[in-house]
Order: structure tokens, then sequence, then C-alpha cells
């Protein structure tokens, strides 16, 4: 999604030799297949068991101290307090009462030093768990859930990202090839183009597929190559999405829940990204927008947590009811988090050295704290971790093997970054 | 004892001449709020560590009273001088003895009076009612004398910023995030009319962020013209990119009459005050620097601008209408005066 940033520094955007590279790369494989990527334990239950994933991307930067690690009281704190959790002895900010309810199936890692500061390569590391290389492009973490929780067997796309935009698809999926690219949807309805032309016949419509799929079918037996694939793939995935536009149609759902989700555009996306999960979809991102709050951190703060609380901890108890959160991996994360220091406009400033994560669902531990900052939250002050131990992580919490690599062109290439481990105190 | 003679004719101030007198510096935080005791002899201020701070405008002298459990942004004075009340982020207005000797001044009454942050307080002019603005888009009425709720108000749709009584006592008004004012009948609770100051509000549909705000109400000494204090132009909210405006409005009409804008400052005006010779003056702080600026209401540009050596981030106007108080980031408390500058001695020799 577009996000306008305090310092007007560029979204990160994928170069067009990243793009080319990733539709020449064509379907990368997984070295040994689903069953060698997936724990020994785990194996048979990921068969019968589809797991999920769900991230909230807020923008900007969230602040540490306004959210999972408040410091009340000390010259960083502000002016927020600090409010107990259902978990004893765990309190986040008093901005997320409605989320505090619900943090005994949540964890909190609060313990991150990125030492990174930069929109564009905070976002990018925090997405593949990797530093950005000249010359080496990684798919990030939808495109790698999408293909490792074997989402291209499905009838709906495996990566979606909910937003405000009209839609599209995302150069993000690097040599797993395109299918498993992000396809962005928005306000609570289909996505644009989803349903068959008005001067279209459903019997017409079968008709040309059926010629096109003849027609290509000539041609591939002579000239299959990665890129004819895609192009079939890409036509059949569209298909299937028309033949199921409903599912992203949050007005299906009783009016009830859609009260409970409220009106906000955020409360709209997290209905509409539950629905996506529960249909089958593998990998959704929400983002939130807008935390670059250099200037009057304290207002933006209670302005846009006072739009995600309520819808965020409705899905997280909404995925609990439904005994979905027990297969789906939740994470809100950010780029990086604010400074301690509040500066003369009552702004933070971008920090990536002590700061904070929630997640939950999957394989996390429900009610977990990991790592801990100093008194006043200016450095990590216990079981320090970084981008890439997230990452591990979150592969290692939806039962796939984090050391696994998958097979690019007959050549493996690790998941997730060799350099790096998972936070195994965090997963049950 | 005051600090000023209250039955001598005021002096005529000098704005184009106004300077900074004194500072001192409060060392443990920045500061938030300020405010002259009725009797001239103290400025209170609030800090980022939760605390009130009393100086002493003599020698500058610090009493510290804490009972907050979080930032102040709301006070106002019992019109007896006996009590300083503070709003805070904590919910709680608090009320304090101003002549305190303590070593740890206590609370004299806490009241629990509003969900969300108490942002600004107001007293009436018989001095028996006390009015609070919050974060639950409320309007409350307190009873000075032992803070029991009066009347409550509701109407407003976005956190209430600012409130202000008309010097009748008559009416009470409260402003917001969105620019709106609202008129309430204070015998009442009754909705009169709203006045639209939405050139005080900015949504940043890129940034997705509400911005702006209804900072102070003040009203001129004629009572035909109330203003409205804030900021404009605010083209990158999260940036601080955003420039200091007054809308002026016909009390009567109710209608829109002039902006008052600044030259070349980038910021907020956190209050302006109509003084008692007519004109207007006001502290902007913000990624411009602290400002104080001065206004003729028929002018649209201020006549008058003193940069100040850091940002501003509230302003207070002393009783004897010659001093000014402006409290900053750099944890200063500085008093300018509405005159000029006292010629230095000159030098032996």
């Amino acid at each position: 999604m577009k996000c306008t940033y305090a310092c007007n520094s560029a979204e990160h955007t994928m170069a067009r030799r990243q793009f080319l590279g990733g539709v020449l790369g064509g379907a990368a494989g997984v070295v040994g297949g689903l069953g060698a990527l997936a724990q020994p334990s785990f194996a048979e239950q990921l068969k019968k068991e589809q797991k999920r994933v769900l991230v909230f991307n807020m923008a900007g930067g969230l602040s540490q101290l306004e959210s999972w690690d408040p410091k009340p009281g000390t010259d960083t704190g502000g002016p927020f307090r600090a409010i107990p959790t259902s978990v004893p002895g765990v309190h986040i900010s008093e901005l997320l009462p409605k989320t505090a309810e619900q943090m005994h199936h949540l964890a909190v890692i609060r313990s991150i030093n990125t030492r990174q500061g930069d929109h564009g390569k905070g976002s990018y590391e925090m997405f593949h768990g990797r530093r950005q290389t000249p010359g080496m492009v990684f798919p990030n973490i939808g495109a790698v859930m999408a293909k490792a929780l074997g989402s291209d067997k499905r009838s709906l796309p495996g990566h979606v990202v909910v937003s405000n935009s009209t839609g599209g698809r995302g150069n993000n999926a690097a040599y797993l090839g395109p299918q498993f690219a992000s396809i962005s949807v928005g306000s609570g309805q289909p996505p644009k183009n989803s349903a068959r032309p008005d001067g279209l016949e459903e019997q017409a419509d079968l008709l040309r597929n059926d010629f096109r799929r003849q027609v290509n079918d000539q041609f591939t037996a002579r000239r299959r190559t990665a890129k004819t694939d895609i192009y079939t793939q890409n036509y059949e995935q569209a298909i299937s999405l028309m033949n199921q536009r409903d599912v992203f149609d949050i007005s299906k759902e009783p009016q009830a829940v859609q009260d409970r989700y409220g009106d906000s555009e955020f409360g709209k996306h997290c209905l509409m990204a539950r629905r996506l999960l529960e249909n089958g979809v593998t990998f959704v991102q929400v983002s939130h927008s807008n935390y670059d709050t250099h200037n009057e951190n304290f207002n933006f703060h209670l302005e846009q947590l006072g739009e995600v609380d309520a819808p965020f901890s409705t899905i997280v108890a909404d995925l609990h009811e439904r005994g979905l959160l027990e297969s789906t991996l939740i994470v809100m994360l950010s780029e990086f988090g604010r400074t301690p220091n509040i500066n003369k406009y009552y702004g933070r400033d971008h920090w990536g050295n002590a700061w904070s994560v929630c997640l939950g669902g999957a394989g996390i531990q429900p009610g977990a704290v990991i790592g801990k900052t100093n008194e006043n939250g200016t450095a990590v002050a216990e079981r320090e971790v970084d981008h890439g131990h997230l990452f591990h992580t979150y592969l290692r919490a939806v039962g796939l093997d984090n050391k696994g690599s998958f097979n690019v062109g007959g050549k493996p290439i690790p998941m997730a970054d060799p350099a790096y481990d998972c936070i195994e105190e965090l997963i049950i | 004892m005051t600090f000023f003679d209250e039955t001598s004719e005021p002096a005529k101030t000098e704005p184009t001449q106004v300077h900074i007198s004194q500072q001192w510096k409060y060392e443990p935080s920045p500061l938030i709020n300020c405010g002259f005791d009725p009797s001239g002899n103290y400025v209170f201020a609030t800090a980022r560590d939760f605390a009130l701070v009393r100086f002493s405008l003599a020698d500058g002298a610090q009493k510290i009273y804490k009972g907050h459990e979080s930032w102040s942004r709301g006070m106002a004075f019992t019109h007896d001088g006996q009590h300083v009340i503070t709003g805070g982020c904590d919910d709680k207005i608090i009320w304090w003895n101003v002549n305190d000797e303590a070593d740890a001044p206590a609370p004299v009454r806490t009241v629990e009076a509003h969900k969300g942050w108490v942002r600004a307080l107001a007293i009436s002019p018989d001095g028996t009612l006390l009015a609070s603005g919050g974060n639950d888009n409320m309007v409350r009425i307190w009873n000075v004398t032992d803070g029991a709720l009066v009347r409550e108000m509701s109407g407003h749709v976005k956190d209430v910023y600012s409130v202000f009584f008309h010097p009748s006592g008559e009416f009470l008004m409260s402003g917001d995030l969105a620019g709106q004012v609202k008129q309430w009948e204070t015998a009442t609770g009754n909705e009169v009319r709203n006045f639209d100051s939405k050139d005080l509000h900015t949504y940043n549909g890129g940034q997705k962020v509400d911005y702006g705000g209804v900072r102070s109400i003040t009203m001129s000494p004629d009572n035909n013209m109330i203003a409205f204090s804030g900021l404009y132009k605010a083209t990158n909210p999260l940036g601080a990119v955003n420039e200091p405006l007054i809308t002026l409005f016909d009390w009567e009409k109710g209608e829109k009459a002039k902006s008052l804008v600044m030259d070349n400052v980038k910021g907020i005006l956190w209050r302006a005050e109509f003084h008692r010779e007519g004109y207007i003056l006001g502290a902007s702080g913000g990624s411009g620097g602290g400002v104080l600026g001065f206004w003729k209401p028929e002018e649209e540009k201020a006549f008058h601008q003193l940069k100040m050596p850091d940002t501003a981030v509230e302003m207070d106007l002393h009783p004897d209408g010659v001093q000014i108080a402006t409290v900053h980031y750099d944890r200063h408390l500085r008093i300018s005066r509405l005159e000029k500058k006292p010629e230095e001695p000159a030098k032996e020799g």
C-alpha cells in the first residue's frame, strides 16, 4: 500500500530487475518437497490442517512505548499509562484496552534490535528476514508462506494484501514465481474487475476459456517454459477468484458481526482478513497507517490505536472461538519502533535499537513475553533479537523447518537467513 | 501582598518593545503548560515528569507538587487565589493549595473527570464553576467549592481541546480537534450554536491522520469578537509542517471575520489572548521555533514577532497585562515584558 511518511522517504518498491528476476525464476520447488520442509512431528498435521498467517503492518513505525512496552513515569514514558492484561504481570499501553483482554492468546517480543532507522530498509528486513543485498532478490514472508504451506494447490490466491489500494499484484515473490506474489484487495469489496462483464453470458465465458486452454495446450505442448506456466496459472487463479468473489465481500457477514469489527477502514479490513483466512487463503497482510509520528506522537497514536484496538482484539477472539487460532500465526509488526526520546514537537523519531513485536496463535507460546528493555527503554537489556530471528520464528511457528531451503533451478536457497535461528523459547 | 499594584492605572504596553526579562530552568524535564496565579506572585507550570511547579516571580524559587500520574494540560485558578486546579492525561482534575509550603504538597481534592485526557480547564467569571473538556468528547461543569459534577454536555465528535467562559458567564465555549466550537448555555447545558472554524483542522488522507484543533479561545475586550487559535497549512502533519493561525469570528453573527497569520513561521499557535488594549498576542511553537506574535484584529498579518530561544508550548498573560509567561521544550520558563527594555547602566571608564 502507498504510505506517506512524515520524513518523505519513499516506500520500498520492487525494482524492475527484481520483478524480471522473479518472473524468470519461475516455479521454484521446495527441496525435498513438503515433507522435508515440515518438522517430522508436524508433517502429518500440516497435511491435515492448513496453517495460515495474518500479518498486521503498522506502517511508519508503531511506538513500542505506546503499545507493547510502556515505560510510564520515566523520562521517556510520555503521558500514557500501562494497564494490566489477561496475563498476570504483563502490562501494555492503555491505548490497547481490548487487546489487553486478549493477551492470553498473544505474546510480545520486547527486545528487538534491528539497528535500522530507514523506512524502506526496515520494511524489507522485517518482511524478508534479511538485509538487502545487491544482486540478490528474496521473496517476502507472504510469498514464502504461500509457497511453503502449499497454497499453489488452493483455489484462492495464497498471498493477499488487504489495504485501501485499488488492487494489483505485488512484485514480492522473487524466485518463487509471481503466483506467490501478493494480490491487493481493499475497501471491503471484491477485487476490481472480478465480476463477469454484464455483456458476457456465462456460457460464452466458458466457451472462450475452453478455447484459450485449447490454444494454450497446443502452444505449450512444444514450447512450454516457466513463463507459459505462470501465464496459465494466473488465468486459472483469476477464474477461480472470480468464482469465489463473495469471499471478499464483507457485506455477506451478519450485521452484528460487521458491527463488532466497526465501521473504520481497518475494521473492515480485519473482517475481510478473517473471511479470507477461513476460506483457505494462506497469508493475509493488513496494513494500517500511519505511525511515522515525528510530530504529536501521542495525539496520533491515540487516534491510530483507537482505530486498531477493537478490530484487532475482535479478530484474535474470533479466530480463537472458531478454532482457527491454533493454526493461524498472527504478527503485528512495523519497519522499526520509535525513539524513547520525546522530541520538541511531542514526537518520537525512527528507532530500531530497542523495540517490540506482538505475535500469537499457531505454535507461539500464549502469554509469553520475550526479552526486556532497560528501565526507560533506551536499550535492550535481555535476549536481544534481530529481524532474522523473527523470520525463523514465524516459519517454525507454522510447523515449517526454518532451516529448510527452496530449490531454485537445482540450487538450494535457504528459506530464512542461515545466520539466524528461531527464538526457541517462544515455540510451543 | 501582590506582586503588582492593582489600584493604580494600568501602564500602557508597548508590544513592539517586547523582550525576555527573566528565565528559569526546571532541570528535571521539559515543561507543558503555565499560568499566573491571580495574585501575580507566582507562575505555575506543569512538566513532563508529571510535576506541577510553582515559580516565584520574585526570585524564581521552585516548589514542586506531585500527584498526577501523567502529564497535565489543563490549568485554572480559583478567584480567591487559594487554589490552582490542574487537569491531567490521567483523567483527573486536582485542586492544590497555591500557598502550600509543605515539603511535598498534597492534593486538596481529586476528581475523576473524563474517560480520557482532561485537555482544558476554565473558571467561570463569577468564580463558582469549573469547566473541563476531554478526550471522551465531553464537556463537564464542576462546582469549584466541592468538586461536584454540576452538568455535562455531549455533542463534540472529536477530542475537546479548549474551554472558555464568555465574560458574561452566560455561555461556555468549547473547541475540538475538528475545529468546531460549541456555545453552551451555562445554566442549562443546552447547545446554543456552533462556530465552524474548520480552517483549524486538517485530515491528511495520505497519512490518514486528523490534525490541528482549537488550541485556545479568547474574546475581545468589547465582547464583539471571539478568536480561536491553532494551525493551518498542515501539508505534513506527522512531520510538523504547518503554520500558526487565528480565526477571528464576529460574535453576534457567528461568522468568520478574518484569519490572522504569522510571517514565515512554522508552528502551532498554542495560545492566543486578547490584551485589554485590544490587540491579540499569542505564542507559537513548532518546527519554526518559539515565536511571540502580536496582531491588530483588523490586520491579517502580525504587526510584531519576537523570536524566542526555543520552541514554546504554552503562554499566559499576567494580571498586570505587562508580563507574559511562556514554557519551553528546553525546560525553561521565560518571562517577557510588553515594554521597552531597560537600558544597561553605562559602564564606568
